[in-house]
Formats: structure tokens, sequence, C-alpha cells
């Protein structure tokens, strides 16, 4: 485990709320997103898209394109110099369509022109025929026809083991949107060498460079990926959208390209949270013991493999949440359908299983008469305990049983819903009468793994530098939004004890991967990875100034400077450079056991949701929350993301569903697609749980993904609460509440 | 056509081709790019501005329609300093993406100007116009709690 570091104390190190640098430039409208680039000269890139789910190409026509004043550029899967593939984990998916579309939206083809508007009419004036097929878009049938991307069978423990009380329950999950609110967009730059300087909103910036020069064949130093500004992310960025379009359009014309997605384009052009159909029984004694845990998950990876056989695995291992059983059978099926593809969204795999396994955990309970949490609690995993799925031994903290301790200790709402008519559900309309409001509360906890898993070599670089200026930062880790430059920047502060750390977003040729900002990681990993470095530079710096101690002034030797900051760099700055990897993990063996986690995070959530049974209207008045963390780096940035978590969980529990109807996406608009505005976000409440992890900076843990997991589970479980109905799919909608038993 | 209109205090001129937005206008002709387009209908209000007094999604105004306006945008808020609002959602943590953050600041200021102490739910029914995807709300709501009554 890494430690306290034996430094004099600089201003903005770990744990406190230290401003983020890119604060001003955010509010003031000057940070640069990708979609702010601009160069003299650029086109604009516009991709034609087909609308069916799935269709053969009989005709494609680009000639009315060409011949139009203003195009640059119309390529089609003809033009693509390497190979007609990318794929997060597997290439599989064509950059291009080169004759057969599996779902609605698939690229076909790219146009370059002077601006937007000749860009969209050359699209349109492509001449395309296809000949439609039937779209196969029932996973069950998907899964029956063995359409499958992969399975993953769990087995541990006696197989026979019964329990006296038993309940069973079929859930579903509809399809989110990470609905970042900055859409696709970059510009690629030629540099007049057959290379290319790509200026992304991504996630991971080594794996966009890799799929680009596979797909167009060349080496990787031709191809360099940098880091613009990120408008969100939430998963929707790890997979490739427009990167490799983008460099293909600035080769082929040897001009600065510049795309930018629509928002309806957005929703075609990336992968959303697999919808999920899941089937579980638990059984138990009747003193509220789990004896026996069985699923059956199959979440729809739509037409391509993208993330799918990871996050079909991250269901299964989370199956059974963050419970004691020694007796389990899960099993998980992605499917292939002609359905959008899915891949990663915050939660990856653990937010469907959490909606199933706490239904079920609220369902047992009341069937042995048992308070919800005191059998929560009488089942929880302790520290040392195996993972009810995989047989791992948790080694990091798990303070699972403190969690529901606490959240259930904290203050309910005293306050019935008011005078006040934003406060009724529906809010001001005046549908809603109060007598007809009924309340209920509902708990979820959830368990999530950090960082990458099952044998995966997860590593991130770090470079840094002591200089004459301060202390200099290198890494190509993505800062999406979350906080991430600010918190390298304070674990180089508390490490080195200089307080001046300025952090530099490196392209793929200038530094290695720090890997995805994706599964809660940096902090861990990325972090991890600064620390190292900087202990290593002090290191140096403490060896070449002969003493003991480090500070901006510089070398200390018995309280006493000894080497002036001045002097220690006389001869050159110092620096280091390392790759950080966390401890390693296995895959799992053939019954889906062994080590597969490196490190996991709980959160659990109460809801308390009023409720018009009558209308189908409901408001969430208020969730509390308590989260294992690790240790807060920065208090404030912790609570933005359980705050933000909590209602990105909300929103599925109560809004979000891509509604998809024989492979077409029916609500690609913020019009139609409902996102929680701030009358659907409730006050938050937010406590925290600090033991050390197994492994991470200063025992911190990642607390990106854990307020996702459960936050759903709890409010759609107040809403069962308040109506009494069984409301087993999320996003609950009005009709579910008022017409419970109609066709969903 | 030429549309002269006054952008942030500066009289300002571009041609448009009649069918542009005035989002549009700001960000591609005049190069003022901290108002953000994420919706293009005037549900997320990124886009927010205050056209003669008003605030506005300019997703949905037409350049053309903007000609003799006054137009007051994110850059022209602050001056050497930050504007109260400007520096509230920086102290509360209510910037993580940040690419909604221009569109409530232009917000939450008109609001204040025209309220002067308004409730927590005064305030989230008066920004429920601008959507956040990474905070959940809860910060943005604080930092302009700072600022209720100081005006």
């Amino acid at each position: 485990m890494i430690s306290q570091v034996d430094t004099r104390p600089a201003r903005g190190g770990v744990g406190e709320s230290t401003y983020r640098p890119d604060g001003i430039p955010k509010v003031d409208g000057t940070y640069t997103y990708s979609s702010d680039l601009y160069m003299d000269k650029m086109l604009f890139g516009v991709t034609l898209r087909c609308p069916h789910p799935k269709a053969t190409i009989i005709k494609l026509d680009i000639g009315p394109a060409v011949a139009m004043t203003g195009v640059h550029a119309v390529l089609t899967a003809a033009d693509i110099p390497g190979e007609n593939l990318f794929g997060l984990e597997t290439p599989d998916q064509p950059i291009l369509v080169g004759d057969q579309v599996e779902y609605e939206g698939q690229a076909v083809a790219l146009v370059a022109a002077d601006d937007p508007e000749i860009a969209r009419r050359a699209v349109e004036a492509i001449e395309v025929e296809y000949q439609v097929q039937t779209p196969l878009t029932d996973p069950e049938a998907a899964e029956e026809t063995d359409s499958v991307f992969h399975r993953v069978r769990c087995r541990r423990g006696p197989q026979d083991a019964r329990g006296a009380v038993v309940v069973e329950g079929y859930y579903e999950v509809g399809m989110q949107d990470q609905a970042p609110l900055g859409t696709e967009s970059g510009l690629a730059v030629p540099d007049g060498e057959g290379g290319v300087d790509l200026h992304i909103a991504t996630q991971w910036t080594h794996t966009d460079r890799d799929q680009i020069v596979a797909g167009l064949g060349v080496a990787d130093e031709a191809v360099r990926v940098h880091h613009a500004g990120v408008g969100g992310a939430f998963g929707a960025r790890e997979d490739v959208s427009l990167q490799i379009h983008l460099c293909l359009l600035a080769l082929y014309t040897d001009r600065p390209v510049k795309m930018e997605y629509s928002r309806a384009e957005s929703f075609v052009g990336h992968v959303h949270r697999h919808p999920a159909l899941i089937w579980m029984r638990h059984e138990a004694d009747p003193d509220g013991t789990l004896r026996r845990i069985e699923a059956k998950i199959i979440l729809d990876g739509g037409a391509y493999r993208s993330t799918s056989d990871s996050v079909i695995g991250n269901a299964v291992y989370h199956a059974a949440g963050p419970y004691r059983c020694d007796s389990v059978a899960v099993d998980g099926i992605a499917v292939r359908t002609n359905n959008p593809p899915c891949g990663a969204m915050r939660g990856f795999g653990a937010v469907q299983a959490c909606f199933g396994h706490e239904a079920q955990m609220d369902k047992l309970a009341d069937a042995l008469g048992m308070d919800r949490i005191d059998f929560r609690i009488k089942n929880a995993v302790r520290q040392g305990d195996p993972l009810a799925t995989s047989g791992q031994i948790i080694e990091t903290s798990a303070p699972v049983v403190d969690l529901l301790e606490r959240v259930r200790a904290m203050p309910l709402p005293t306050d019935l819903t008011g005078e006040d008519p934003r406060h009724l559900p529906g809010g001001t309309g005046l549908t809603t009468s109060l007598a007809e409001v009924s309340r209920g509360v509902g708990y979820a906890i959830g368990i999530k793994n950090l960082c990458f898993s099952a044998g995966f070599d997860d590593y991130a670089e770090a470079r840094v530098v002591i200089t004459p200026f301060g202390v200099e930062v290198h890494t190509a880790a993505v800062e999406v939004g979350q906080g991430l430059g600010e918190v390298c920047a304070q674990i180089a502060r508390t490490a080195l004890g200089i307080e001046d750390v300025v952090v530099f977003y490196d392209d793929t040729s200038q530094i290695g991967s720090a890997g995805s900002t994706s599964a809660s990681r940096q902090t861990q990993m990325t972090g991890g990875a600064v620390l190292e470095a900087a202990r290593m530079v002090r290191e140096l710096a403490l060896h070449r100034g002969g003493g003991d101690e480090l500070d901006s002034e510089g070398v200390w030797r018995k309280g006493r400077l000894v080497t002036t900051m001045e002097d220690l760099l006389a001869h050159g700055n110092l620096e280091y450079h390392t790759r950080f990897h966390h401890p390693p993990t296995d895959q799992p063996d053939e019954n889906g056991l062994g080590n597969l986690h490196v490190d996991w995070g709980f959160a659990v959530h109460r809801a308390v949701v009023d409720v018009d049974a009558e209308l189908g209207l409901f408001r969430v008045v208020q969730v509390d929350t308590v989260q294992d963390v690790g240790y807060m780096i920065n208090p404030r940035s912790v609570v933005g993301q359980i705050e933000g978590g909590t209602v990105q969980g909300i929103g599925l529990a109560t809004l979000e569903e891509i509604v998809v109807k024989n492979g077409i996406i029916q609500n690609p608009t913020f019009t139609d697609y409902l996102l929680p505005t701030f009358l659907d976000a409730p006050p938050i409440n937010v406590e925290v749980v600090e033991e050390p992890s197994a492994f991470g900076p200063f025992g911190a843990k990642g607390v990106g993904e854990p307020p996702t997991v459960s936050s759903t589970a709890a409010v759609v479980s107040a809403i069962r609460d308040a109506t009494g109905l069984e409301l087993n799919r999320t996003p609950v909608r009005p009709e579910h509440v008022a017409l419970p038993g109609s066709p969903i | 056509m030429r549309v002269q209109l006054t952008v942030n205090g500066e009289s300002r001129s571009f041609d448009t081709k009649g069918s542009e937005s005035l989002l549009f206008a700001l960000r591609e002709y005049l190069r003022l790019t901290g108002s953000k387009g994420a919706c293009e209908q005037g549900e997320c209000g990124s886009c927010s501005v205050v056209l003669d007094g008003n605030l506005v999604c300019s997703c949905l105004v037409m350049a053309v329609d903007a000609a003799g306006s006054e137009v007051l945008t994110v850059e022209g808020l602050g001056g050497s300093e930050l504007h109260p609002v400007q520096k509230a959602l920086i102290e509360t943590g209510a910037v993580q993406c940040g690419f909604c953050t221009p569109g409530f600041v232009v917000a939450a200021a008109e609001l204040l100007k025209e309220t002067l102490s308004p409730s927590p739910e005064d305030i989230r029914e008066e920004l429920a116009g601008n959507i956040c995807r990474c905070t959940g709300y809860g910060a943005i709501l604080r930092g302009i709690e700072t600022l209720v009554g100081e005006a």
C-alpha cells in the first residue's frame, strides 16, 4: 500500500478542497472544448448514415456530391487505406459500411466541404439504395438463436443449497444514454508528411490512436491524439465515434477538418448503457441467512461488440450485490441484435445487476418479516469475506454495514408535501391533489469494481519534473470534468512539499498511455502514477541536494536549508517517469471464479418519493447517501461526483430511456429523451466513510461510479413502497403507476 | 445578408445566409464560443444569452432576427473581475465538465437581477431550463444561494 510521504506540508495538498485550475476559463467562457476548435481554412466534415437497422447497400453513387462546388472529399469504404475495422476491445465494426448495414445510423460515407451547410447538402446528394432486411431486435430471440457476443457462467459453492423462504423476480432496465452535454467533436490537422494531429474529446487517447492507425494503415508515430476540452463523457467517449473519420478526411484533403455531431447524430453516434432482462431467485433461512442466489442476465449488446464482453462479466460478478452467500449460480449473456450498439456507461453492468438484486432483497426481507436494513446488515459482506460470485476474498475496505447503519440514522424529511404547488408530484399544473399523494421510502446498496479487472494489464504512465518554475506533471489521462487534473496536482504538492504544480495533458507521442478515464480508475491509477513518480523525483532531489527534506526553497537537512532550489537545478531539471501498475488480477476459471478484481467501492442510497398513484406522477423529495470513498483527496470534488452520479441514477429511475422500436431510436433529442432538470433533482445529503483502500494514493478509492449504481434501485424501491406495485421495470413511467398491468 | 448588432457593448456585424441561428453566428462568425450548443432545440439552456433584456436560448433565435439588438453573452458578463455568479459557482464546485456553465452563469445572473431574494425553490424553477449532466445541481444551487440578498 502506498502511504503518506514524509515531507513538509505544502498548501493545496491532498485532503483540501482546492480549486480546480479550469474553473475560471469554464465560468468565463474561454475554456476550449473540442467543439470550439478553429483553424483558418478548415473544412467541415459530415457523415452519411443509414436510416435502416439492417440493410444491404445495392447502390452507392457519390458522383452528385463530388460535383458540388465547395466539396473537397467524399469518402466511402473503398477509400480506407488500412483495415476497415475498429472496436474498443475487438475490432469488429467497419469504419464505413462496405455493403451490410447492421444498425440504424451506421456510417456509410463522409464528406468534407467548405462549410457545414454545403457538407450536409452534399451528404443528401449522395445516391444510396438499400435492400432493407428484417432486423433482429428481440434479445431473447437473439439468445435462442445463439446470436451472442459472450456468455459468462458463474457457479460457486454447493449447487443444491436451499432456503425455506424463496423469492423470484423478473426485471428490466431500459437503454440509458450518457448524454454528455458536449456532443462528439474534434479537429484533425494533417502534418504534411502523411501524418495527422487529432484534437478530440475522448476518454482514452491511446486506444483512439491505436484504432486510427489501423484504419489509416500508418505507423503509430504518424498519428498524435491530443486531448481537447471534454464536455462530459460518462462512458460515451470510450469507443471511437468520429476519430477515424476525421483523420481520413484530413489526410485525403490535406486540410484541417472539423466535425461536430448534432444531438440527434450523437444518439446514433455512440454506444449506450445496455438494456437488461434479468431473472433472479433468492433463498434464505427463516432467520434471514441468504442460502442461495440464482440469476440470469441478458444484456442487449446491439449490433457490434464494443465492451459487451466486459459489461456482461461485470453484471454477473456483481449480481449478488455486497452480500454473503455460499451458493451461487449466475448466467450472463450479451446478445447481438440490430439494435443500437451498447457499451460503457457509468456503472458498467453493476447498475443493471443492482436494480435486480436490491428489488430481490426488499422482497425477501418482506417475505421473512424482517426490517429491510436489518436483513441487509445480516447478510452484508465484511472485509475478509469472499465475494459471493467469484469467491475472491475482499481485502480492501468494505464498510457495508457501516454504510447501512449510517444511512438509516440520517434524518428523514419531516415536512409532507406542503402548500407550494412546486412540491407536488407533477409540479405546478394543479393536477395533483394533496390528498392523493403518498410517500414512499426505498433503500438500495451497491458494489462496483474499481479499475480494470479480469487479467487486464492496467497501467498508467506519469512524468513528474521539478523545474526552476515549479513542478510539472505530465500525463495522457483525460480530464472529462471530474477534476482529475487538480487531484494529480494535489498529490504532487503533498509528495514534494512544493506548491507550484502544473498538470500537462500530453499527446500520445509525448508519453505512454494512462489508460481510460473510466471504471472509476484515474484517481487510483494516474493518481498512483503521479505519487510514485513524485516520490522518486523527491528521492533524486534529496540525494542530489544531500538532505532529508524537500520544499520549494530547496533541500533541507535536520531543519536547515542545505541546497537552494537554484543550486539543486543548476545542472538541469529533476525528473522521473513511471509506469504504474495495479496489483495483477486473474481471468475467471471455468466456473467463473478467481481473483478478478483489484478493488471495490460501495455506496448506499435512501430515496424518499411522493407519488400520486392515480395520475402516475412522482417526485423524488430527498435522497440520502453514504459512500465508501477510501480517502478524499479533494472533498469538494468527491461530493460533486456523488451528487452528480446519484442524479444520473435518478434519471434512469424516473425519466431516461432511449426508446427503440424495430431497431430505430424513437427519441433522439433532448425534447423526447428526458434528462433530470433542476426540478427533478432532489436535495441530496451526502456522507462518506473513509477507510483506506487496498491500493491507491493515500488510501483513495475511485468514487465516480458507485453513486450511479444504487440510486436507481433506491428510487424505484421508494415508488414501490408508496404504491404497493411490483414495478419491475426502470425507468418507471406514469402509466406503470397509474395503469398497472397494462402493456408497457 | 449583413447583420449589424451590439454584442457585449460592442458594435458587431456578420454576413448570414439567412438560415443560421444566433448561436451559430455568435460562435462561428463572431468567434464568441462561450455560448454552447448541446441540443439545438431550446431544451438545455447551454446557449443562454440576454437579447434586448430577455433571457433566450440563442439556438432558437434566427441570426437575422437579432439585427439591431443588444446581446449579452457570457463573455460580456465579467469585466476585469469575474461576475459574482462566476465566482460563486467556482467556490461551491458547481463546475465539472463546465459545458453547461456559461448558460447557467448567464441565466443565474439574469435571475438575480430580476429577483432580489429567490428562495431555493425559485432558483430551481427559474433555472429548470438549463440542464447540467455532471453536478446533479446541488453545487449550483449552493453557489447561487450564497448570492441571495447581496444585490
